[in-house]
């Protein structure tokens, strides 16, 4: 039992880094808590769902195409909200790539499908979008309420309520419980544990990826400038760092992160429209757990949690139940005795 | 006597047409059962306006916490769900009536809200946002856990109601709304020479360190707005229970926490009658489209109103529009028709 214990929480604690950490790097640089972080996890999957069963691609090029899609897609989005200060004709590129991608979402599920009436929703479905997102992007979404945290807040959770119905919306998905393919088959034996390839792929690639971004955070120039701009915008801005190119590399750092997460766990889990919740509340429990803003926080913060999630599912009869409120009854605990959480900077102005 | 209270009406509630309209509207929604008496779909109408009522409630109840005192509450299905599942509780294992319950519940979301304080104290901006989310998805998890005692998944069913009538309903959750809504509208007053809790709110939420520096009691302070809040959201998660009739896991959901604060925030946060006009107009919204026939596109048509108008409006519509028809004067700070251009009372010009 140990030894499974001990292999869930690796696997699940990797993937909940992914996710943490890319969320953290979105507070830490932009100041926003971004409620669609998962939303975008949640894309990935179904994209690599819809290139491996819809479109019968193999295997390697379905995750490749899933991370790509998955990643426009967010980065388009992100440019609306963040990218006050760039050209307009970026921003209007950047959102016709995005209404694009969702005509070829759209087209890919009905040509998989062949069901007739889909195709005009998902064209004009794709057309709403297209219209309200580069309206958005003339009337320069943020720098407007930007002022307003709140709203916001409000804008980002909107929009996570926008993929969730995108995807129920989409015939081929529906409310559907649907599950991806697995990329390797089989299991290895280790101290007697059956760990399936799928759950060793799971965990090697997210170190291999958390250890990448920790290199870039702190090994080169452009993760000095990325931390220089989390510590203090202004004088980044007047170090020479181009801060608006710096919000769009985080955010494309960061929602890549989360689609690697995505694409990793789909074929462990069930796809379904809803499946963005359960790792949203698991992700905001270990970044303030760990401190927000805090990579490191975000790290070990994540294994811990993972670790009570899969202690309790194991020990407790009605575990599967109770893991998420454990989970964040520890999290209270923690800020009860550390108000700025386990590794977390106390910023002068935020702190009683 | 009575000539005073009529010049009194005439000067803070005619004069300012953001009341006057308040007024016009809560008689309209007085008069709504008589009106709408010759419509099929009457029924329908008055039950969408009871919760509609109920959720205004709710709505004021966290401007009251967050929008005042500056503390985000992502929990606030909390208060909304400890109330309805204390309601139904007493009601199923003591056979309580509705009036016996509903108190006791709202106390219920008043301990509530003081044990959600307590890291609150602590805890500032995005840390208290985040845990207070963790608070009703806790209690979630036990209720599934412990289905003999709590109904699990389905809820607790069967309650009693508060009356056969639709009619009689929708009147009690008017009188309800209004009353509360109307102390809570007292208590943030700043203005206000009887009550100081209002000024001391908003000093709270404009800067925390300073008001502790002028001798504010910040601690004790935050807990009464918790637990004021949670006492009126009690109140409506326990009538709600009831008029359902159920107590189910939806009354502590995570959609309720966040649809709270799109309301507020669609009306105008820090305002009272920004949530009363925000769920007035979103909740009815939201029922008409789950009925038509574009069942399935209704939270895509939500989700772009709610973005579109709050690009428009960022403050939020009742703010909006309280800017447009009303003005302050500029040296007694008394509110103004928009129309005027020196003010009813010191004469100034109001340009």
């Amino acid at each position: 039992m140990i030894e499974g214990i001990l292999v869930n929480t690796l696997v699940k604690g990797g993937v909940y880094a992914l996710l943490a950490i890319g969320f953290s790097l979105i507070f830490g640089v932009a100041r926003m808590l971004n409620l669609a972080h998962t939303a975008f996890y949640m894309m990935a999957a179904y994209a690599l769902y819809t290139c491996a069963q819809v479109l019968g691609l193999d295997p390697v090029s379905s995750v490749v195409l899933a991370l790509v899609v998955a990643f426009l897609m967010s980065v388009g989005t992100y440019s609306l909200f963040l990218l006050f200060r760039l050209p307009t004709i970026v921003s209007i590129a950047l959102s016709a790539a995005i209404a694009l991608l969702l005509i070829w979402f759209g087209i890919g599920f009905i040509r998989g499908m062949g069901v007739d009436v889909s195709l005009t929703k998902a064209i004009i479905l794709s057309i709403v979008f297209s219209i309200f997102i580069a309206g958005g992007a003339y009337k320069l979404f943020i720098d407007r309420i930007r002022e307003h945290h709140v709203t916001v807040l409000l804008v980002t959770l909107a929009l996570a309520m926008v993929f969730q119905e995108y995807i129920l919306l989409v015939p081929a998905f529906g409310g559907h419980y649907l599950g991806a393919p697995s990329f390797v088959s089989g299991y290895w034996e280790i101290i007697g544990v059956k760990v399936s390839y799928q759950h060793l792929l799971t965990f090697g690639v997210a170190l291999v990826v958390l250890l990448g971004v920790w290199l870039l955070l702190t090994k080169t120039k452009l993760g000095i400038a990325i931390r220089a701009t989390a510590q203090d915008t202004e004088v980044a801005n007047l170090m020479g760092i181009d801060v608006s190119r710096i919000l769009l590399i985080v955010m494309g750092l960061a929602s890549g992160l989360a689609a690697i997460a995505g694409v990793l766990v789909a074929p462990t889990l069930v796809l379904e429209p809803h499946m963005w919740t359960p790792p949203f509340v698991m992700m905001m429990a270990i970044i303030v757990l760990g401190g927000l803003g805090s990579i490191k926080g975000s790290f070990i913060g994540a294994f811990i949690l993972a670790l009570v999630e899969v202690l309790v599912v194991y020990l407790l009869p009605t575990g599967a139940f109770l893991k998420g409120a454990f989970a964040l009854a520890v999290m209270v605990g923690v800020l009860v005795f550390r108000p700025e959480g386990l590794f977390g900077v106390a910023f002068e102005e935020e702190r009683l | 006597m009575i000539r005073r209270l009529l010049k009194d009406f005439q000067g803070d509630v005619v004069a300012i047409p953001g009341r006057l309209i308040a007024l016009v509207f809560f008689l309209l929604l007085f008069l709504f059962p008589l009106i709408t008496q010759p419509i099929a779909i009457q029924p329908f109408l008055l039950r969408v306006l009871t919760f509609a009522n109920l959720f205004v409630i709710f709505a004021v109840s966290w401007d009251f916490i967050s929008g005042y005192t500056g503390q985000v509450n992502f929990g606030h299905a909390l208060f909304f769900g400890v109330a309805a599942y204390t309601a139904a509780i007493l009601n199923r294992d003591l056979g309580w009536q509705p009036w016996a319950t509903v108190p006791i519940g709202a106390l219920g979301g008043v301990i509530a809200g003081v044990v959600m304080c307590l890291p609150a104290l602590r805890l500032r901006g995005p840390y208290l946002s985040l845990v207070t989310l963790a608070f009703p998805l806790i209690l979630l998890g036990i209720i599934f856990a412990f289905t003999d005692f709590t109904g699990g998944e389905l809820g607790i069913s069967g309650l009693d109601r508060i009356s056969e009538s639709k009619t009689v309903n929708f009147y009690v959750t008017l009188l309800v709304m209004i009353a509360s809504v109307f102390i809570m509208w007292k208590l943030t007053d700043a203005k206000s020479s009887l009550v100081r809790t209002g000024i001391i709110f908003h000093a709270i939420r404009e800067d925390e360190i300073t008001a502790r520096a002028s001798g504010i009691n910040t601690v004790k302070y935050k807990l009464l707005a918790f637990a004021i809040g949670g006492f009126f959201a009690g109140i409506a998660g326990a009538l709600y229970a009831h008029i359902i009739r159920i107590a189910g896991p939806s009354t502590l959901d995570l959609t309720l926490s966040f649809q709270v604060i799109i309301w507020t925030v669609f009306g105008g946060i820090v305002s009272i009658y920004g949530p009363v006009l925000g769920v007035y107009l979103l909740y009815p919204l939201m029922e008409l489209l789950k009925t038509g026939g574009i069942y399935e596109w209704r939270f895509f048509i939500f989700a772009a109103i709610v973005i579109l108008m709050l690009l428009f409006m960022p403050e939020g519509i009742a703010v909006w529009i309280r800017d447009k028809i009303e003005r302050e004067c500029p040296r007694c700070k008394l509110s103004n028709v928009w129309f005027r251009h020196t003010c009813r009372a010191c004469g100034a010009s109001l340009h």
